[in-house]
């Protein structure tokens, strides 16, 4: 390779050095000014299993969003059918994402195809089948429009998530999406997992309908629900007993403002009882609608719904100006704490899966290093040992090489910010015991030369030339292996497999450059006739 | 004088001991299938078969039997409990928590009752069966993968009766890895599959230093019997063979008794891959280079 020993000596040098350099931030937490502004800032980064957290994979149930958006459309259809003279009957949505109709005339579908194509081009007839008295047709959204919805809610649910995540303050979070439809959340030092989840997870869909007064709601309880009302149901505590339980309400389905028009959200004391409330800012075109609402609909209830559940429903006593309002509901501070923050951050487009959690608390992690870093000093000290008794000082040479290995991974993983995980430092631990393999095969290889007669310098170089094609093999191979469990595997095992591929690539330089410097500074240096080995 | 393992000039008949090897290898094999039929299928981990773990630290005397009866009235009535350190408990069930109240009302009320708060809920970890299947088809192409991945290039660095030996006494390893999980009643998770993975890489590692001794030994004497070449290769380099085993045995071992409960499962597996990927090399991936040849030359033999 390069035959100018200086020249080698220095690069291994500054090898050295550059790790030194990246790993004291990791070792030495205060450095004083003003040399820490020259220093390297990163320490290494650890895995949830070392240092704590929680790790959420969630999915966003797409097809919701699309049902959502065909609910909606349906209900549009209607208005601009009747507009445009087309008769029709049984119009309603189906699952999944569809609407079913049927058209009273056979010349109907022209003009539900000129309505389609002027004001509904997201749409497309699927099936159309003659009956009796018309035609039953089918339509669903069409393909293209489908997926860019799915996208969209994906994008807008990542968002959505990294705002609340920003606005609860958790430091270094990472959400990022994976696959189609799922995002990865991973939460470092999370105290409080369930709440975060709930904190994540809720969808936050705030709307304001109005209470069908003019029904009867024990009728609707009994099946006869009315058209165009639901039946949602009030989580009411009772003031005596602090019971909570549900009471039905008749609403109209329609909604008539969602939390799209929400300027902010923050918690507020009432002040008699210091009961908690969440007080609601609306944005400009929010409260002019607000105001509108209240005008046309005094002395009825308007419900505050969220998620599907009634929080209140005050009688509008008169137009409201001012576009304020605000959730009462018996909440704890923290409750109310975190719906603000969910408001604020606006709802998610789709509600979400929990597919998967892995949740460590801070202990078990500090357990896991304590143990892990443990292992590896154990297991290194006896490899070093078994090196210089078996070898002895060409042993004691590999072993020099061994430490640097350990000093490069460790400085990679902080240069590049990856991340050590338990399985991580069993995979460096695991690198020892190969790294030493590249050695033993010069070793060997030496021994079976000088026991032909050849001089320590021929040997040596033999050695090494002969040893060098297998080294590269074998490397190789466990890359391969490695890099196959990078594809295939998950954070902690990823962890693994990066940590075996900078140490294989480690143990090159290290096993083969390093020990050759240092033996041939020995060899060229001293007058040596017999090789310690 | 400096020490040796293995004496130089040592000459064993490895070829000739073929046959017990293969037996040898056949009984373990066996003793492995059998012992996953006899526990019914594969211990699977919620990686591979979604569900829940919850693993609870206490700090007092605590048996699992009391632990039992605190969740008696509980979804985790059926769970299974199992003790996984001093007073420390892993509670696992194949029903998978994603509720966000799951856990509040089966685990933490419960606990709280019966034992105060003399308890602390070190980890979860909830696996549904949308990720578990995804895991487990990804588990599978990647043990395939590293296979092939590793079929192609010993193939391209030698010759295809070499890498077909090569991958034999892989699979060889790999079989009787899972098998001694299975024989432990292991729970087969991502990190015994990390370990499968290892072991391929590690057993091929051995596998190329003797067939690389192989080959320069056709180089210099191409006259020779490949029975007897082959039995040299083996010689020379059981030396190194038995040293870089022992050297990454010692490291597994400190893992396995210092690295904690946590991993304590993942060690024991490359304990077993090891001393089972060493063995390999030596008696099933050289000789079996044997038996290929054979196969070809026969084969050579009928189209003439």
């Amino acid at each position: 390779m390069f035959k100018s020993l200086k020249l080698r000596g220095a690069i291994t040098l500054i090898v050295c050095l550059g790790c030194l350099y990246f790993l004291i931030p990791t070792f030495f937490s205060n450095i004083p000014s003003p040399w820490d502004k020259y220093m390297f800032k990163e320490k290494i980064h650890l895995g949830l299993d070392l240092q704590g957290g929680m790790h959420l994979v969630l999915e966003i149930d797409t097809d919701k969003a699309l049902d959502a958006m065909v609910e909606r459309l349906s209900n549009d259809l209607k208005e601009s059918l009747m507009d445009s003279k087309v008769r029709f009957r049984n119009l309603e949505k189906m699952q999944p994402a569809k609407i079913s109709m049927e058209l009273a005339g056979a010349d109907e579908e022209k003009g539900l195809e000129n309505v389609l194509r002027e004001h509904y081009p997201d749409l497309e007839i699927e099936s159309a089948s003659p009956r009796e008295d018309g035609k039953f047709v089918t339509l669903r959204i069409n393909d293209k429009r489908a997926a860019e919805l799915k996208k969209l809610t994906v994008e807008h649910s990542l968002e959505t998530i990294r705002n609340r995540v920003d606005q609860f303050g958790i430091s270094e979070p990472e959400i990022i999406p994976e696959g189609d439809d799922r995002i990865l959340v991973q939460l470092p030092g999370i105290k409080d997992p369930e709440r975060a989840k709930n904190l994540i997870g809720k969808t936050a869909l705030l709307e304001f309908k109005l209470v069908d007064d003019e029904n009867s709601l024990d009728e609707a309880l009994r099946g006869n629900i009315p058209e165009g009302d639901v039946i949602a149901y009030g989580l009411r505590a009772d003031q005596s007993t602090g019971v909570r339980g549900s009471s039905p309400y008749l609403l109209k389905d329609k909604s008539l403002m969602t939390g799209a028009s929400l300027e902010t959200a923050k918690v507020q004391i009432a002040d008699r009882f210091g009961d908690v409330t969440v007080g609601l800012k609306f944005n400009s075109q929010g409260a002019v609608d607000f105001e509108r609402i209240t005008g046309e609909n005094i002395r009825k209830r308007l419900a505050i719904v969220l998620d599907g559940v009634v929080h209140s429903a005050p009688v509008i006593q008169e137009r409201i100006s001012g576009g304020q309002a605000q959730i009462t509901g018996n909440f704890t501070m923290e409750e109310a704490r975190d719906l603000a923050i969910v408001l604020r951050a606006g709802a998610l487009p789709a509600p979400v899966n929990i597919l998967e959690e892995r949740t460590v608390g801070p202990s078990l992690g500090s357990d896991s290093i304590r143990q892990g870093v443990m292992a590896t000093i154990i297991g290194s000290l006896l490899v070093i040992l078994f090196m210089i008794i078996y070898y002895r000082l060409s042993g004691a040479v590999a072993d020099i090489a061994l430490i640097v290995n350990i000093v490069l991974i460790l400085a990679v993983l902080a240069a590049f910010r990856a991340t050590l995980t338990l399985p991580g430092i069993a995979g460096m631990l695991l690198t020892v015991g190969v790294a030493v393999d590249a050695n033993i095969l010069i070793f060997e290889r030496i021994r079976e030369e000088l026991r032909t007669g050849k001089t320590v310098r021929l040997a040596l170089d033999t050695g090494y030339d002969r040893a060098f094609i297998t080294i590269i093999d074998t490397h190789i191979t466990g890359i391969v292996a490695a890099v196959v469990l990078i594809f295939f595997g998950t954070g902690p095992i990823k962890g693994f497999a990066v940590t075996t591929i900078i140490g294989l690539l480690a143990s090159l330089f290290t096993a083969i450059f390093i020990t050759r410097v240092i033996f041939d500074y020995v060899i060229w240096n001293y007058n040596i006739k017999k090789l310690s080995i | 004088m400096s020490m040796e393992l293995i004496k130089p000039g040592v000459n064993i008949d490895f070829v000739g001991k073929m046959k017990y090897a293969m037996a040898f290898s056949a009984i373990l094999i066996v003793i492995g299938i059998a012992s996953v039929i006899y526990h019914g299928g594969f211990n699977l981990g919620i990686d591979f078969a979604g569900g829940s773990i919850i693993q609870v630290k206490f700090s007092k005397n605590v048996s699992a039997d009391q632990i039992r009866e605190s969740l008696k009235s509980t979804q985790l009535a059926n769970s299974t409990i199992q003790q996984f350190g001093v007073n420390e408990f892993l509670i696992r069930t194949h029903e998978s928590f994603s509720d966000q109240k799951m856990l509040a009302v089966n685990v933490e009320q419960p606990l709280t009752a019966a034992f105060q708060h003399d308890y602390e809920i070190r980890r979860v970890e909830v696996v549904g069966a949308k990720v578990s299947a995804d895991f487990t088809r990804k588990a599978i192409i990647a043990v395939i993968f590293s296979w092939l991945a590793i079929l192609i290039y010993v193939t391209w660095r030698f010759e295809f009766r070499y890498a077909a030996g090569g991958i034999l006494a892989l699979v060889h390893d790999t079989l009787i890895v899972i098998g001694a999980v299975a024989l432990m009643n292991m729970e087969f998770t991502i990190n015994i599959l990390a370990v499968l993975v290892f072991v391929i890489g590690f057993s091929i590692n051995d596998t190329i230093v003797t067939l690389d001794r192989i080959r320069e030994i056709v180089k210099r004497n191409p006259k020779q019997k490949l029975e007897d070449i082959i039995n040299s290769a083996i010689n020379e380099t059981l030396s190194r063979t038995i040293l870089t085993s022992l050297t990454v045995f010692f490291t597994v071992l400190a893992l396995y008794i210092f690295g904690g409960a946590v991993i304590r499962d993942f060690a024991f597996a490359l304990l077993i891959g090891t001393v089972i990927g060493t063995y390999s090399t030596i008696y099933i991936a050289c000789t079996s280079v044997l038996f290929f040849e054979k196969l070809q030359l026969s084969r050579m033999q009928r189209k003439e």
